[in-house]
């Protein structure tokens, strides 16, 4: 899960990292407020999780109390790449001497975490490292002994950065592992016109599989954009909502990626992606049928299991079962293999669902489904 | 011969006697695995009857090591205790331990895939299905009855996709199959296998299955130009994920511009990697080239 800045601002600031004084709000009256608190002259900053916010217009000076609220109106509310600006950050602004940066990123092909830092701060650090890659240090860290002070001066001088930036990294390294993150990125660390070091912008990546010990984060649910996303999630369903018209259903990541792959090598859209895992129940599979079928966009539905540990007659069961509590609106296409497919087979046909067809084969099932929402 | 797991192989289960535990205890025994213990402090000094078998419950790893000789773990534990077993297991000298276990902590993964290198000991997974020889053993979640022993090696990232193509060249066989698992952080990697496979007298060809998500199969692809002389087939999931969206596994996700399934299909071309665009035609693949093997041997 990704913070907000000014998440990771508040987690900085408990950690021991200097960060400017700053505050968040989602209305414009109250913002003229905190402008006056924090001074008159404050940088709105709008609050989205997406990179490019400044280009798009989301980072503004105002020169007072009231330019801030006029500034925050603007700002909230806009659409940033999708993501929709609900909050802003209003910060004291700072005089800078100079910008600096510094990560801790997961390396997954080395299985380690790895410092970058650069004395060049404040840009893209991927456009940095393309053009001048001897300006980026990267170093990689024992996860037994982590960012010691030796450590943390050993990166800063690969990097060039001062010696006052060493205790920032050490505490940044303490942010990444007490609070299981696996990124913390600030850009630009920077050292201001009167030698303070300041973490003026920062980014943290949360692991979602620390959630159960950390629990400061269980009751903020990762919020969804998409409303069939939010409510597949609300269900427990691994469910990424996707652009076209052929809904898909299957068991394990892999097959369901491939099984979207293969509709669209048919000439149709896939409409989502949605993993039912080891358990087909028909529980299960009536969540993920209502789900799929609330988007309007679908035009036929593509059931793909194969039966690893999961019998396909289980699967079957599950189907039928789903079909008493949900309304198939849509034609469905179900391509049951492996363990007792025969079987599952026999259920389906059984049932003898108008709408439910089924193929023996993932490529021909595919190109049914994709006839079909081309057909629709 | 096959890679990293045989009949000789003696599996301890720590997390036996656990739901999912006793469910794949019962069908690894039922494939022929020599499972000699499980593993369960609150449980040591008991037993565990699987039909026809009983199976002694250890307080420790190392006791059961002591006890049996076991060189494979085999981990279900649950994720907050998955990191302690590991590291147990690498302590008590375990050669191999394949992390079942889905949804550690990367922080966890990172700890004890450094430690258990330290120390010796190979690690597959963690979120992963395992490995299985077929007709002799199998180490995890992998169904053994949906495919038998051959000359293919495969290695995948995908439990799923790993049984689709086991079942597709069901009449070809295997000599092993190892899921590495869908985590950012794993153990044992594409290259350990090819590595693995290229050595392995019993394997002919190579399944490489890769997915969304960073460089694994860049570099895979890199090593098969350079160290790999049997052919290799592969296939890669994902090319219609969206950028930035986890799709299922921790660690399928195309970042920016990296990750994604066409760069990964693309780099293996270049090493002369033929990749098939569905699983089926991948087994196509696969049986083309050992027919055309077979042709030049008999030619």
């Amino acid at each position: 899960m990704d913070l907000f800045e000014y998440q990771a601002r508040e987690l900085f600031e408990e950690h021991g990292i200097p960060v400017p004084r700053a505050e968040i709000t989602d209305s414009s009256k109250e913002a003229r407020e905190i402008a006056r608190g924090l001074g008159g002259r404050v940088v709105v900053k709008a609050q989205v999780k997406t990179g490019g916010r400044g280009k798009a217009g989301g980072v503004k000076l105002a020169a007072d109390p009231a330019a801030t609220e006029l500034t925050a109106r603007q700002i909230l509310g806009m659409d940033i790449k999708g993501h929709t600006v609900r909050k802003v950050m209003l910060a004291q602004p700072v005089d800078i001497d100079s910008e600096f940066y510094v990560s801790y990123v997961l390396d997954r092909a080395a299985g380690r975490f790895l410092a970058i830092a650069s004395a060049q701060g404040g840009m893209d650090i991927e456009e940095v490292a393309a053009t001048r890659p001897d300006a980026v240090a990267r170093i990689h860290i024992d996860p037994a002994v982590g960012v010691t002070s030796a450590k943390a001066t050993e990166i800063a001088e690969a990097a060039g950065l001062p010696p006052q930036t060493v205790d920032t990294l050490v505490r940044l390294w303490g942010v990444l592992v007490r609070e299981d993150a696996v990124l913390v990125e600030v850009n630009p660390l920077v050292r201001t016109a009167q030698g303070q070091i300041l973490a003026l912008d920062g980014k943290v990546t949360l692991d979602d599989n620390a959630r159960f010990r950390q629990a400061r984060w269980g009751d903020q649910e990762v919020a969804h954009d998409d409303p069939l996303e939010a409510a597949a999630a609300a269900k427990g369903l691994n469910y990424v909502k996707l652009d076209g018209e052929v809904g898909i259903i299957g068991n394990g990541a892999g097959l369901v990626m491939s099984t979207l792959d293969v509709v669209a090598g048919c000439g149709a859209r896939p409409a989502n992606f949605l993993d039912i895992g080891g358990g087909a129940s028909a529980q299960i599979m009536a969540d993920g049928l209502s789900v799929i079928l609330s988007d309007p966009a679908v035009k036929s539905v593509f059931v793909n299991v194969f039966g690893g540990i999961t019998a396909c007659d289980a699967v079957a069961d599950g189907i039928v079962r789903a079909l008493d509590t949900v309304q198939l609106t849509k034609p469905l296409v179900v391509r049951l293999d492996g363990n007792n497919a025969v079987r599952g087979r026999t259920i389906l046909d059984d049932r003898a669902h108008p709408l439910v067809q089924q193929a023996t084969t993932m490529d021909g099932a595919a190109r049914r489904a994709a006839q079909l929402a081309n057909a629709g | 011969m096959a890679i990293y797991l045989t009949k000789e192989s003696k599996v301890l289960v720590q997390g036996m006697t656990g739901g999912e535990g006793m469910k794949h205890t019962r069908r690894m025994l039922a494939a022929g695995t020599d499972v000699v213990g499980g593993v369960n402090p609150r449980k040591a000094g008991r037993s565990v009857d699987f039909d026809d078998r009983a199976v002694p419950v250890f307080g420790s790893v190392r006791e059961g090591v002591e006890a049996t000789g076991a060189d494979v773990s085999v981990v279900f534990v649950p994720p907050a205790f998955a990191k302690a077993a590991v590291v147990e297991a690498a302590d008590a000298g375990i050669g191999l331990a394949v992390v079942i276990t889905e949804g550690i902590p990367v922080h966890d993964s990172v700890a004890f895939t450094t430690y258990a290198r330290a120390k010796g000991t190979r690690i597959v997974g963690p979120n992963c299905p395992g490995l299985i020889t077929p007709g002799q053993s199998n180490a995890g979640i992998i169904p053994a009855d949906i495919t038998k022993s051959g000359r293919v090696g495969l290695v995948s990232k995908s439990g799923t996709l790993t049984y689709q193509l086991m079942y597709e060249l069901r009449d070809i066989g295997f000599s092993t199959c190892v899921g590495i698992g869908g985590d950012p952080v794993v153990g044992t990697t594409h290259i350990d296998c090819l590595a693995a496979f290229e050595d392995d007298p019993d394997t002919e060809l190579i399944v490489l299955i890769g997915e969304i998500g960073g460089d694994a199969e860049e570099r895979a692809a890199a090593y098969v130009r350079d160290h790999v002389t049997k052919p290799v087939i592969g296939y890669i999931a994902g090319f219609t994920a969206p950028e930035g969206k986890t799709m299922g596994h921790a660690g399928a996700i195309v970042s920016g511009s990296s990750g994604t399934a066409r760069a990964k299909k693309e780099a293996l071309e270049a090493a002369g990697v033929q990749v098939g665009d569905t699983p089926t035609e991948t087994a196509r693949l696969v049986l083309a080239r050992l027919e055309a093997a077979r042709d030049v041997t008999h030619g």
